[in-house]
């Protein structure tokens, strides 16, 4: 069993899929010939043909209502966006139609297509492909919002998002795209939706994150454990619809959580865990919950991208404080 | 200098203002039996069209967008397709959908604020109203690379209004058509107005057949009062979308004899008398005028049709007000393939406390 990336093991997810279900099939930018701007779809050109991997014209919101006309016909589509920044113009498409094309029809038609976009910072690139506004669309009914963060839970969780029957927005890492290896076996087993990933056990703290954070949060837990502070790591993996009672369960033995996410601070999807928390984790509490994330800022170009994207150090300085109290 | 392309767009007319016909008409057309097949549908979709707005204006129905003066652009795109094409409608095609074999009575369920009307019998040949304007067309052309991937020689028919054609989607749309060759006809009923904003304002394009141009496919203007110029070119259109896998762009010029909807006042904003002077064009007429032309149609079949008509939408119309409202929690039926765990709590919520008035 090969050591692979996360960006291969989105390409092996799809060539599994696509092998085993002739239905799938692949669309966006610069996808077949040359495999993607990140080579995610790198080699299933050769292996499945043009008429399944198809390089659009260039036009976002017509790869969202491609996808949509597809899905409706009895496709699987997945749909590559080129940067979550180029997704904007298929957001009338997705909000106004995937998400709602079985709604509108009482189930009579649906829509499981999965739109993939790379998103965050921290990869030196220009203005629009940095962004991290997963929470535009964790705020949709009707849609599904998917963050892998290891090379295992892109392979699993891309693979149960084509073969959900709604909608998935799919959102990569892109700085953890070759950022480390792991071995994933090429079974064709998905890993469950709709469910957050405990990656660390811990009785002191709890630290929710998810996609690019998983990292820095990861490394903060263990620079914590130095410090004798036992943090407990959530990956949430799900952003939409977000797996609450996992979170709860695990702030009502440790009594202290902070939430740690790229994206602006205001209305992000860690406003809305902490909403949670003082809803129906209150009495738990220790101390008030926390938030470590990206600034209300528009994302800064490169040179100063590092000073925008929180690190271990945000981390480890909310849990200190936290630790503190009680 | 040399010229590198030229490019013409053709008008096509069977039957005049003067209920005259027009060259040859085609073949169909020489059956009066398919004209009063047309014609019958035409008045049936007026009938039904002034029961509605009556029906609106009395609180008995939501907001509803009349297909006044729109008939024959309705009718003969229903009578050129075949049973498998796919519709693709954007908000104004009932009498083409009641062709498609949707209950009439769903269809007022829609305008009535009721998402039980878009729940068809035939599962996927007629999609759901598609309200943000223009977005349809990229559902079609989805449609049509499904349809072309599987190797299904069925054509799909997506209908927009003019304003439409100012949207990104229409054009991206009609561009991965050409470039894809998809099976698709890309109908514009251009009835002159976008609610307030006229045809004139919208393009200064000529013609919005010619957009069609440049996405690399043909583009004509069909007169949209004359149904067999509508049913013969929508068909033709459909039939080589079939068997060539070519997309058309077909500009059906007709003329909003209403308001946008009910909830619009045209008087704001539509010249005086233009109506009247448009009115002189009205499909129904014409066809009438030149059935009687040929001995196929009496004052007292017309008499009896409109009697059968009325009767006709009397039921329609009560069946549509038997239907009660769905239970409040309908609203998550169908959110996902499966709810959630946790719209359990939301779900919950709704059932035990209702609505504001209920």
């Amino acid at each position: 069993m090969a050591e692979i990336t996360l960006v291969e093991a989105i390409t092996q997810a799809l060539a599994y899929e696509m092998k085993v279900d002739p239905n799938v099939i692949v669309l966006g930018e610069d996808i077949a010939k040359n495999g993607g701007v990140f080579r995610a779809t790198v080699g299933l050109l050769d292996k499945f043909g043009p008429e399944r991997v198809r390089d659009t014209p260039l036009a976002e919101s017509m790869i969202g209502g491609l996808a949509i006309g597809m899905a409706i016909a009895g496709l699987k589509p997945v749909a590559e966006f080129q940067f979550m920044g180029f997704i904007y113009p298929a957001l009338d498409q997705i909000i106004n139609h995937a998400a709602r094309i079985r709604n509108r029809t009482r189930g009579r038609m649906s829509c499981p297509a999965v739109f993939r976009a790379p998103y965050g910072c921290g990869i030196r690139a220009p203005e629009h492909h940095s962004e991290s506004t997963e929470a535009l669309f964790a705020h949709i009914p009707g849609l599904r919002v998917v963050m892998p963060s290891s090379p295992a839970r892109a392979y699993g969780l891309l693979l149960a998002s084509i073969r959900d029957p709604d909608p998935v927005v799919f959102l990569e890492p892109s700085r953890l795209y070759r950022w480390a290896k792991q071995e994933v076996r090429d079974d064709g087993k998905a890993l469950p939706l709709d469910v957050c990933f405990t990656l660390r056990v811990g009785t002191d703290v709890t630290l929710v994150t998810w996609g690019s954070l998983v990292k820095e949060t990861l490394a903060a837990a263990e620079m914590l454990a130095k410090e004798g502070i036992s943090a407990e790591v959530i990956d949430v993996a799900t952003i939409k619809p977000l797996d609450i009672e996992t979170i709860l369960a695990s702030v009502e033995k440790t009594g202290r959580c902070v939430i740690v996410h790229e994206g602006a601070r205001t209305g992000g999807v860690g406003a809305d865990i902490s909403a949670q928390l003082a809803e129906r984790g209150l009495m738990f509490l220790k101390a008030p919950v926390q938030r470590v994330t990206g600034y209300d800022t528009i994302v800064p170009y490169a040179r100063l991208e590092k000073f925008y994207l929180p690190s271990e150090k945000h981390i480890i300085s909310a849990v200190q404080q936290i630790m503190e109290f009680a | 200098m040399k010229i590198v392309a030229q490019f013409e767009i053709p008008y096509f007319q069977f039957l005049n203002e003067d209920s005259q016909v027009v060259g040859d008409l085609p073949n169909f057309a020489k059956d009066p039996a398919n004209l009063l097949r047309l014609y019958r549908l035409m008045v049936l979709s007026r009938v039904l069209d002034a029961k509605a707005i009556a029906l609106q204006r009395t609180g008995k129905m939501g907001t509803y967008p009349s297909t006044r003066g729109q008939e024959a652009v309705f009718i003969g795109m229903g009578d050129a397709m075949l049973p498998d094409d796919i519709f693709v409608p954007y908000y104004r095609e009932i009498p083409t959908l009641m062709q498609r074999g949707v209950k009439a009575s769903d269809l007022l369920l829609y305008w009535g604020g009721d998402e039980r009307g878009n729940y068809f019998a035939d599962p996927k040949k007629n999609l759901p109203f598609a309200v943000p304007i223009g977005s349809q067309a990229l559902h079609a052309v989805g449609i049509a690379t499904a349809l072309k991937i599987r190797h299904q020689k069925n054509a799909v028919i997506a209908v927009c209004g003019d304003g439409a054609t100012s949207q990104g989607d229409f054009y991206e749309a009609m561009n991965v058509a050409g470039v894809w060759k998809l099976p698709v006809v890309f109908v514009v009923s251009n009835n002159q107005w976008a609610i307030s904003v006229p045809r004139s304002a919208q393009t200064a394009a000529k013609t919005i057949a010619q957009k069609a141009i440049a996405a690399g496919f043909s583009g004509e203007q069909v007169d949209g009062n004359d149904v067999i110029a509508v049913r013969e070119r929508i068909a033709q259109a459909a039939e080589k979308a079939r068997s060539q896998q070519e997309p058309t762009l077909v500009e059906v010029l007709c003329y909003r004899q209403s308001d946008h909807t009910t909830a619009d006042d045209a008087s704001r904003y539509e010249q005086k008398g233009i109506r009247e002077e448009e009115w002189k064009k009205e499909p129904i007429a014409r066809l009438r005028r030149y059935l009687e032309s040929i001995k196929a149609w009496s004052p007292e079949q017309e008499e009896a049709l409109q009697t059968e008509c009325t009767n006709e939408v009397v039921k329609i119309v009560a069946e549509y007000e038997g239907v009660v409202p769905d239970e409040p929690t309908a609203m998550f039926d169908h959110l996902y393939a499966t709810l959630p765990d946790i719209y359990a709590d939301q779900y919950e919520m709704l059932k035990n406390i209702g609505g504001t008035n209920g």
